[in-house]
């Protein structure tokens, strides 16, 4: 850690762990209602509420890891102070602030009952003035920097368009497919495109520290990645216009674009992995790398190839609206962007506090317990989508006739789940272990490399 | 050789050709496909209204509309043609959470007109054209007696 002001990032961090925490809750509570056991809470806590509350967690979760990442890279990449750090505190506060009120507002019926955009209109307005202080803090401070690294341009490139692709999720339409139609252009554009390039700066920026390749060719094969998801992910859009009143021709035009989808996250994938392979050098801190390892991996897997698995206009005509989704769903976000959040924090702390606790075990177990948990969960997922597919869509059984076949596969989820949730357990006591960062930490975390013996 | 420079130009020339492309289909969908398709002149204040009972409510928490929602509770697009406006609105109109097979509903014990109203939205959610949405079964079930 270089400037002082990098600190600020370790209150988003803790944020972003503590809302994970609670993301996990609430998926356990929407587990019960699933295998039936919700009566003693179902009046407080229904399903839509504890589905809300579960996904919007989910996004409040990355984005505060996303502000924090950029809070600890750009002042490292533009060499120079943050331009305000009490602006910055005021910014995280409110943040959590409206993250809070958001969440307990969904328990009292107050929420837009769009989904993933549930928060309801006044807070939509506050999350927009707490953004642009946010983006103001990053832009001023790359603007007076000594440098602007293409890995900076590229983070702050998906933060800027993530904020103006929250605008048209704001407009309230009459029609429901014109609705829907513009409350994807925010979360499929976010997910599926800017949120690429936030992860292709992050991914980049670990690289570059981790295995001590030479930037300007880390940097050059990110604008191939970028170029790829965007190619791709914005006329993949059509993947969700499919069947909600929009031309045929979407299906078309989705399916080939969508279809090219995979490539990004394959591009990454490798892009990690022969940076990593090229370095021929090991950093210390084991466990980052294998969060940054492990996220590329996963995010190919979790968000190319399963989204790949139903994307097709004829495979999704029968998947669409099912359980297939919430399998694909799960290992995208934990690969992609969980992964990244949990790397980059892996990364920054030690730095920030001067400890090394990657030399221990417990950071390895928590990897490695929280990816087979969540591999244990799609599976199940995977397995109660397809019958759910075959039994109710194409033999006509009633809902929950299938529903009740399939509840076995939610006691494996919930087994994986708790499995999963050691891992987080485990990783958050190892992050309140670090303790708070210091001005001067005592021993000096560099980025210095172990030579590999050969 | 392939060049930082050659590599920006394939961001930034493919980003905007398929954003301009998407923008394009994009306002032709909207000012004259989807108007069709939806039938959106048959979009009276009812239909809002229920629009809006529908989103207060946050009924997509648990069921889906145009396939999209939370997966646990059934799909609606086609409800009203499936089971007929009178069972939905006594669901609606019940003081008790009603409870096929153990999962709960919440219970709305909505009025009269706000019944009527989400039975309008869901009955103009049903008349869209949804490009085969949702299928037919094809495969034979076995015979329930």
């Amino acid at each position: 850690m270089k400037y002082q002001s990098q600190k600020i990032a370790y209150l988003f961090f803790a944020l972003s762990v503590l809302l994970l925490v609670l993301q996990i809750i609430y998926g356990f509570i929407m587990g019960l209602g699933r295998l039936g056991y919700d009566e003693w809470f179902h009046d407080f806590i229904p399903f839509n509420t504890a589905r809300a509350t579960h996904t919007n967690l989910l996004v409040v979760w990355l984005l505060s890891g996303f502000m924090g990442a950029a809070y600890y890279i750009i002042p490292e990449e533009s060499q120079r102070e943050l331009v305000s750090v009490p602006l910055a505190k005021i910014q995280f506060y409110s943040f959590a602030l409206v993250g809070v009120v958001a969440v307990v507002g969904y328990h009292f019926n107050w929420w837009e009952g769009r989904k993933f955009l549930e928060i309801p209109r006044p807070l939509d307005y506050l999350v927009v003035i707490n953004v642009l202080t946010f983006l103001g803090l990053i832009l001023a401070t790359l603007y007076k920097g000594k440098q602007r690294t293409t890995t900076a341009m590229v983070l702050t490139m998906g933060l800027v368009f993530a904020a103006l692709l929250y605008l048209p999720g704001m407009v309230w339409f009459e029609s429901q497919t014109l609705d829907s139609y513009f409350r994807w252009w925010v979360v499929h554009l976010w997910v599926e495109g800017v949120w690429e390039l936030i992860m292709g700066g992050i991914l980049a920026y670990l690289l570059i520290k981790l295995t001590g390749v030479d930037r300007e060719v880390i940097e050059k094969w990110l604008y191939v990645i970028i170029g790829l998801t965007f190619i791709s992910g914005i006329l993949g859009t059509g993947h969700h216009y499919y069947f909600i009143g929009a031309p045929r021709y979407w299906l078309i035009i989705g399916g080939i674009f969508s279809a090219l989808e995979p490539l990004a996250f394959l591009g990454m994938a490798l892009f990690a992995f022969s940076m990593y392979r090229k370095g021929g050098k090991k950093h210390p801190n084991t466990i980052a790398l294998y969060w940054t390892l492990g996220c590329a991996i996963t995010s190919f897997a979790g968000a190319g190839l399963l989204g790949m698995a139903h994307t097709l206009p004829s495979v999704n005509l029968w998947t669409h609206g099912t359980l297939v989704t919430a399998m694909h769903g799960h290992l995208a976000f934990w690969g992609a962007y969980g992964m990244l959040v949990l790397a980059m924090i892996s990364y920054a702390m030690p730095m920030m506090t001067g400890r090394k606790l990657y030399q221990n075990s417990r950071g390895q177990i928590a990897f490695w317990t929280a990816n087979i948990g969540m591999i244990g969960m799609t599976t199940a997922l995977a397995a109660a989508g397809v019958a759910q597919v075959y039994l109710e869509r194409r033999m006509g059984m009633e809902f929950m006739d299938a529903q009740n076949e399939i509840s076995v596969h939610f006691l494996i989820m919930l087994a994986s789940a708790s499995l999963f949730a050691f891992g987080i357990v485990l990783y958050i006591i190892d992050f309140f272990k670090y303790g708070r960062p210091v001005d001067t930490p005592s021993q000096q975390v560099e980025d210095s490399f172990i030579a590999v013996s050969e | 050789m392939f060049s930082k420079k050659n590599a920006q130009i394939f961001f930034f020339g493919g980003t905007f050709l398929s954003f301009a492309v998407f923008i394009g289909l994009s306002w032709h969908s909207i000012a004259y496909e989807i108007p069709k398709q939806t039938n959106s002149a048959a979009i009276t204040e009812d239909v809002v209204r229920g629009k809006r009972i529908w989103e207060k409510n946050n009924c997509m928490g648990c069921h889906t509309l145009l396939g999209e929602g939370a997966y646990y509770a059934p799909e609606l697009t086609k409800v009203i043609e499936r089971r007929g406006p009178e069972m939905i609105k006594s669901i609606l109109k019940s003081p008790t959470p009603w409870g096929p097979r153990g999962r709960l509903m919440v219970a709305y014990n909505m009025s009269e007109q706000d019944a009527n109203d989400v039975i309008a939205f869901l009955t103009w959610c049903g008349n869209i054209d949804l490009n085969g949405f949702p299928p037919k079964p094809v495969l034979s079930q076995p015979t329930k007696n």
